[in-house]
């Protein structure tokens, strides 16, 4: 409890003895198939040549908190960040199996994925205190202005957790990053499409800019 | 039919949080919509997103949640100072905050003159008309 209070309050001080630089846990928030796990991949693709999760069509694939050690990024000046990388479950207000046998699972397999995803909310959210950095994965194409958007953001901002906002999939024709940039006005925002790499070079300038 | 029922901010000002959010989702598990007066603390939605998790069974499969709250960019100075001082004497009355069961409430919009609430019913009648067209 102590710890919690001194490090709440040097983040506020924007100082924080407790973060050494390759313990940085930079954390992918956001909805269920906003492209947490695509932008994870993308990442881990560019900076160490492998993948980190799998990804699917079907909501809620990732279910456990994925994380990458070691991953150091490099901008245009040559300047280095290493940071851990979680990956973490899409947070909802309702999980029912049975959409995911309407996308083709059995019954068991779904009531399973269902279980599994609950469980994978629930741990997301509790490993909000322990993000140093997040960046929040919204789907461009969609309404931004969902209560679970307004909660994640909102609890980032009552932890002092600094964040950017990856409005993805700018490679589809419905996106559009200026009404996310609309309904976030005091954040970061950068449209990307992790899929196929559109626009990441800037995310990875702003990714400097986010944990400075 | 669907049953909505009023909690007044007094009936859950002296509750914990804990407590708080089961008293809200018990109701919601008993297929009524909540609609409360003022909103729950943002720690707070978040516990009632992870407690809403906890007790998903095939039965009930969570929840629908919007919270609606006056523009604070609209607000000038006198009345951010007085909501603000209203808060501090008297809790977060401002604002409405809608929580209804997702086997009943498929989608909440918001906006600033009225709020739709799209039930199952609803949706499957708008389904039946556009294919009887």
């Amino acid at each position: 409890m102590v710890t919690a209070f001194f490090k709440n309050l040097f983040k506020k001080l924007k100082f924080n003895p407790f973060t050494q630089r390759n313990n940085f846990k930079l954390g992918l928030y956001g909805p269920p198939n906003g492209g947490k796990s695509t932008l994870a991949n993308r990442i881990c693709q560019d900076w160490l040549g492998e993948e980190m999760s799998t990804t699917s069509h079907i909501a809620h694939e990732t279910r456990e908190i994925n994380i990458k050690e070691q991953v150091s990024i490099k901008n245009k000046k040559g300047k280095e960040l290493t940071f851990s990388l979680v990956d973490t479950p899409g947070i909802a207000t309702k999980i029912d199996y049975e959409d995911f046998i309407k996308r083709g699972l059995k019954k068991g397999e779904a009531k399973k994925r269902a279980k599994e995803a609950t469980k994978g909310v629930i741990d997301a959210i509790k490993w909000l205190d322990n993000m140093d950095a997040v960046v929040v994965v919204l789907d461009g194409t969609l309404d931004p202005y969902s209560q679970v958007n307004i909660t994640i953001m909102g609890n980032l901002q009552a932890r002092n957790i600094p964040v950017l906002i990856a409005a993805n999939k700018i490679d589809l024709k419905k996106s559009t990053v200026d009404v996310v940039k609309a309904a976030f006005p005091q954040y970061d925002v950068i449209g990307i499409s992790a899929k196929y790499g559109k626009n990441v070079d800037d995310f990875y300038e702003q990714l400097f800019k986010l944990v400075k | 039919m669907v049953t909505f029922q009023f909690i007044p901010y007094q009936d859950i000002a002296h509750l914990t949080p804990v407590k708080r959010v089961n008293k809200l989702l018990n109701i919601v598990k008993e297929d009524r919509i909540v609609i409360m007066e003022g909103r729950l603390r943002k720690e707070e939605e978040a516990d009632l997103i992870e407690i809403t998790m906890e007790e998903i069974t095939p039965k009930f499969k969570g929840i629908e949640l919007s919270v609606i709250y006056p523009d604070k960019e609209n607000q000038d100075t006198l009345q951010r100072l007085r909501t603000a001082f209203t808060n501090m004497l008297l809790g977060d009355r401002i604002g409405l905050t809608i929580i209804g069961p997702a086997s009943i409430v498929k989608k909440i919009e918001k906006n600033p003159d009225k709020i739709e609430l799209f039930t199952q019913e609803i949706q499957k009648n708008n389904l039946y008309r556009r294919k009887k067209k």
